[in-house]
């Protein structure tokens, strides 16, 4: 899932000070999960920055609503109302989320309440880790179902480095190694003649650094007849 | 006009948290009978957002009172409630807020001393800040 952090609320404070209107809008889904974004959090924020208004003497009207997931466009149309209505939007969404109303309302000023951060997994209550890089090519069938992308402070292709002690990386003790884990878990499953193979360089270009990437399922694209079909329905 | 009384709003667990201001009550000793006292079954039922919002409502001051921490009836119910409180206060201190409006206690059930002294400490604390309001004045 996608993993964020509330950002500094004296930060968000600021983004929204010159507005009298303000609509929180916030995510049942990922950023829910991960206790940034969710009604809970929209709440709680809502009232802290109606507590820091009253302190500091400002009139200006906060109200938050969550959708159930803020990155498409059909559950963004059902707070339409409440988007035009309102001076700025404070998105407690992932960036996602913050860029589809962005889109849908080019005119409207909309601000992140979140930093979006890491593809990540829950590994304990209030724990998330990065385990995937979205590279667009993955490999993780040569290392043990561990990605040394994500998990290895270098990305190294064939590890470990020079750094590799007693489990831990060099670049951060508090963090295993990418590489030892893949060995561990290669030596588990009787396989670790892959630790031998030497992985060619990646072609990077499915990464980020081929430029922005767009996925199309060409079965499921709607046509230019479909998409008429559609607009009259609606 | 009339002297204005400090909001205290106290969220007190139905186990030690409350048997601890019973005993208080009926010892010889007064305590402030401004605050106001909310009933929940555990401390760690205690949100986030109830303090804010007892806050908003009007509220000077909140404590939330548990059982102690080691001997919590619902084992670790009280540990549960610290960390929400301890998450307000980040938040209040992050805009501006004195985090000390808010504050989390434990007693045991024959502690009725520290309900005394809570109640009187949070008294202080409403006193000096007096409700949220723009430095130098503003209304409630
Ligand atoms: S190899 Fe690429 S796609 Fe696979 S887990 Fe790592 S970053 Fe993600
Ligand atoms: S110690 Fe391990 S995880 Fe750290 S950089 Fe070297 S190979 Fe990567």
């Amino acid at each position: 899932m996608i993993v964020a952090e509330r950002k500094p609320l004296d930060e968000i404070a600021k983004m929204i000070a010159p507005y009298e209107k303000v609509a929180v809008i916030g995510c049942r889904s990922c950023v829910a999960i991960c206790l940034a974004g969710g009604e809970k959090e929209v709440n709680m924020l809502v009232s802290a920055m109606r507590l820091k208004n009253r302190k500091d003497g400002r009139k200006q009207s906060l109200d938050g609503f969550v959708l159930e997931r803020q990155c498409e466009k059909e559950w963004v149309k059902e707070v339409e109302e409440k988007i035009l209505d309102s001076d700025i939007v404070l998105s407690m969404s992932c960036s996602l989320g913050t860029q589809t109303i962005g889109d849908m309302y080019p005119h409207k000023i909309i601000v992140p309440g979140l930093n979006t951060a890491i593809f990540g997994v829950p590994e304990e209550q209030g724990v998330w880790s990065e385990k995937c890089l979205g590279c667009g090519d993955c490999i993780i069938d040569t290392t043990g179902g561990i990605c040394p992308i994500a998990r290895c402070a270098k990305s190294m292709l064939n590890g470990p480095c020079g750094g590799s002690s007693d489990g831990h990386c060099e670049v951060n003790t508090d963090i295993e190694c990418a590489w030892y884990a893949i060995h561990e878990r290669l030596k588990l499953q009787n396989r670790l003649e892959l630790m031998e193979y030497v992985r060619p360089p990646k072609n990077w270009s499915t990464s980020h650094s081929g430029g922005r990437r767009i996925i199309v399922k060409e079965d499921a694209k709607l046509t230019p007849h479909q998409k008429r079909g559609r607009e009259v329905l609606e | 006009m009339p002297e204005r009384r400090p909001k205290i709003i106290g969220f007190c667990c139905e186990k030690h948290g409350l048997d601890c201001v019973t005993l208080a009550a009926r010892s010889e000793r007064q305590y402030d009978a401004s605050v106001r006292l909310i009933r929940v079954p555990c401390t760690g039922r205690v949100d986030g957002m109830h303090i804010l919002q007892a806050l908003e409502d009007g509220a000077d001051v909140v404590f939330v009172l548990g059982c102690l921490e080691k001997n919590c009836y619902y084992d670790t119910g009280s540990i549960e409630g610290r960390k929400r409180v301890e998450y307000v206060k980040g938040m209040l201190a992050e805009t501006g807020i004195e985090p000390e409006r808010v504050e989390m206690f434990n007693a045991s059930s024959s502690m009725a001393w520290k309900f005394h002294d809570i109640v009187s400490s949070m008294k202080d604390v409403a006193e000096r800040l007096g409700p949220i309001r723009p430095k130098g004045g503003g209304s409630e």
